[in-house]
């Protein structure tokens, strides 16, 4: 995973989020546009330019209480106003493994 | 069995203090990410793409049922009702939530259970063959050996933070099942021609981006003199290795650089200062750690007993199960059988709590309560009476233990790959999933043979897939998962590192590139029993090669 401070130079080719694992359990947040953290892409903050993902991305690395290791991710904006992952890694990180689980707790 | 004594068990108790400590700083802001990370990871506890996950180890893949129904009731009260076995005698937990992991832990250290040295660059959890203690072809247990190393570079300081991550295995059979030249450093008990007795010490294995075969630089080390040889290596390795570049790190670099007989003078001079000290092991030091190894109380039994024979008459099923997946035991009337954790469609090494319990009840009542885990990601129940078998094979049946497709296409060896790890590049579950449901008849898995395919998902080689039959690893090109395919790579006493046979091939063509790589075996072995191994030892990869890449 890479972490913000070793993205120096960035560069964005499109739409991006800033996305981080929960201190808690693990489980994949993104940034937020209120300066805390959705497990929602949808309620992720979403910028277009370096600076603006720069600043982002500075920020979330301030709020360690929180989440652990955040870093920029592409996404796709679809019609409609929806947003996905930009790539397999960050589909995977949304959705779960993409095989099914050992049926969890039978007896 | 080893029994721990109130030394190991005080050790542990007071490491969940210290974790539980630590766990609640950081999650109270008291300690950073930053700091915490080394505290966890010393601990076992990763951080991958959806949670946290907890690495157990399993020293020399030697369960209790008592440890087994632990691991279970873990999986049901903190993970998501299941445990993935690894391709190094470890259990991991993929779904376990931080403030709940000291209370988890406790739980494992009640049973002599722990994560410690299952990561950060220390001496791993040390493995050894699955079936030692059992062998017919042992020359002693190799785990009374792993245990007094284990004891020795458990949390010290010398060696809590080296180079790199260093894994040892301990063999002490002809035919090597615990893949000891892919180590860092691996010890083989064995016996000269005079019939003395010492271990072949080799160093400098290991897989990911820079694969090298262990060479070896002592032929017989006299088994008084083990750990100071371990030390002396270990120090050798602590002094030179790299520290610079993490993908040089490794004490495969080292001696590659240095060159085997280079690096071996450098361990000797070493050696020769504390080889007399307080390392020598005395008789009475290694007969007390055999002493705490408990063996079963074997009943006068006969090889073949008539119930046997009987039950392979009438089952053609059991009696495939039994070629396929029981082996011969060094006691007379009793087995060793593996159970696959490689169903058709299924998660290589996956393990469901219920699966878990009832086994344990099965080890209890078959195998004097007692399990083996081997690096292959499957499990064996190591003292079962032969006269036993037919009724075990039924109630292994019961809960999808009975699959008889060990050592076949199907029995794959895979890492978690892309759907859990933060390492991974690409998938490989899913592929050894296809790989499964596409030769799922069992007569034409048998009339291939003894076939190993390897998956990795990443250059780390978790999967070992340099060393499978095929071997085949995950890349990203362009956003897209990429595979690429070796052939002719085998782990055991005569290990070899797979070729490439070509261009990587997308996700959705691996498959089929097997499938054409089974054909062209089919096609070119010389005879019905010739081995695919043997087969592409023999012609070489240029045939398979031709049959892979004329239709892509």
């Amino acid at each position: 995973m890479t972490s913000p401070l070793d993205q120096k130079k960035i560069k964005i080719a499109g739409p991006v989020v800033v996305t981080a694992n929960r201190v808690g359990d693990g489980a994949v947040v993104y940034r937020s546009p209120d300066g805390g953290w959705t497990t929602e892409l949808g309620g992720a903050a979403i910028v277009i330019d370096a600076d603006s993902a720069r600043v982002l991305a500075e920020a979330a690395a301030g709020d360690d209480l929180h989440a652990i290791g955040p870093y920029i991710a592409p996404v796709k904006l679809l019609p409609g106003g929806n947003v996905r992952p930009g790539n397999l890694r960050e589909l995977i990180r949304r959705g779960g493994p993409t095989i099914e689980l050992p049926a969890p707790l039978e007896s | 069995m080893y029994i721990y004594d109130a030394f190991d068990r005080r050790l542990l108790a007071e490491r969940v203090v210290d974790f539980r400590d630590q766990v609640s700083r950081r999650l109270s802001g008291e300690l950073s990410e930053e700091e915490f990370k080394p505290l966890r990871l010393m601990n076992g506890v990763y951080l991958q793409l959806h949670a946290y996950m907890l690495r157990i180890a399993i020293p020399y893949g030697t369960l209790s049922t008592l440890q087994l129904r632990k691991l279970a009731e873990i999986a049901r009260k903190y993970d998501r009702g299941y445990g993935h076995f690894t391709t190094r005698q470890n259990i991991q937990f993929h779904w376990i939530k931080l403030a709940e992991l000291p209370d988890a832990m406790a739980e494992l250290a009640a049973v002599g259970m722990h994560g410690m040295q299952t990561s950060g660059n220390n001496v791993r959890n040390i493995t050894t063959d699955q079936w030692a203690g059992v062998a017919p072809d042992e020359i002693e247990d190799p785990r009374i050996w792993a245990e007094l190393i284990r004891q020795h570079v458990t949390l010290h300081p010398e060696f809590s933070f080296m180079p790199r991550k260093f894994k040892i295995a301990v063999g002490a059979s002809h035919h090597d099942r615990a893949a000891l030249r892919i180590h860092d450093m691996a010890l083989r008990l064995h016996r000269n021609a005079a019939g003395e007795a010492g271990f072949e010490v080799m160093v400098g294995g290991g897989l990911g981006r820079t694969p090298y075969l262990a060479q070896t630089i002592k032929p017989l080390l006299p088994k008084r003199d083990v750990l100071s040889y371990v030390e002396a290596v270990l120090r050798t390795y602590n002094q030179f290795g790299r520290r610079d570049n993490i993908w040089k790190a490794r004490i495969k670099i080292l001696v590659h650089d240095l060159g085997a007989e280079a690096f071996a003078k450098e361990v000797e001079a070493e050696w020769q200062s504390i080889r007399d000290g307080a390392l020598a092991l005395e008789p009475a030091m290694v007969a007390d750690i055999a002493g705490r190894f408990r063996y079963p109380n074997y009943a006068t039994l006969d090889d073949g007993p008539p119930e046997l024979a009987a039950a392979r008459r009438g089952d053609r099923a059991f009696d495939v199960w039994l070629s396929n997946c029981v082996t011969n035991h060094k006691m007379l009337g009793y087995a060793i059988a593996t159970l696959s954790l490689k169903p058709e469609g299924g998660t290589p090494g996956d393990c469901t709590a219920a699966q878990m319990d009832k086994l344990a009840d099965l080890a209890d009542r078959y195998s004097f309560g007692e399990v083996r885990v081997g690096h292959e990601q499957n499990l064996a129940l190591p003292h079962v009476a032969q006269r036993d078998l037919p009724v075990l094979w039924r109630e292994l049946g019961a809960i999808g233990l009975a699959r008889t497709n060990v050592n076949l296409v199907s029995d794959i060896i895979s890492c978690p790959g892309l759907d859990y790890c933060s390492l991974a590049n690409a998938r490989s579950i899913p592929i050894a999933q296809e790989i499964t449901r596409r030769f799922h008849d069992l007569d034409r898995q048998r009339n291939l043979g003894r076939l190993h395919i390897n998956i990795s998902g990443c250059i780390n080689a978790c999967g070992h897939h340099h060393v499978g039959h095929i071997g085949i690893l995950g890349v990203e090109k362009n956003g897209e998962e990429f595979y690429q395919i070796t052939l002719g790579g085998k782990a055991d006493e005569n290990a070899t590192l797979g070729t490439l046979i070509g261009p990587a091939v997308p996700y959705a063509q691996v498959a089929d590139v097997v499938e054409d790589i089974a054909a062209a075996y089919l096609d070119l072995r010389d005879k019905p029993n010739e081995l695919f191994i043997d087969t592409v030892k023999r012609v070489g990869i240029e045939p398979f090669r031709e049959r892979v890449y004329a239709a892509r």
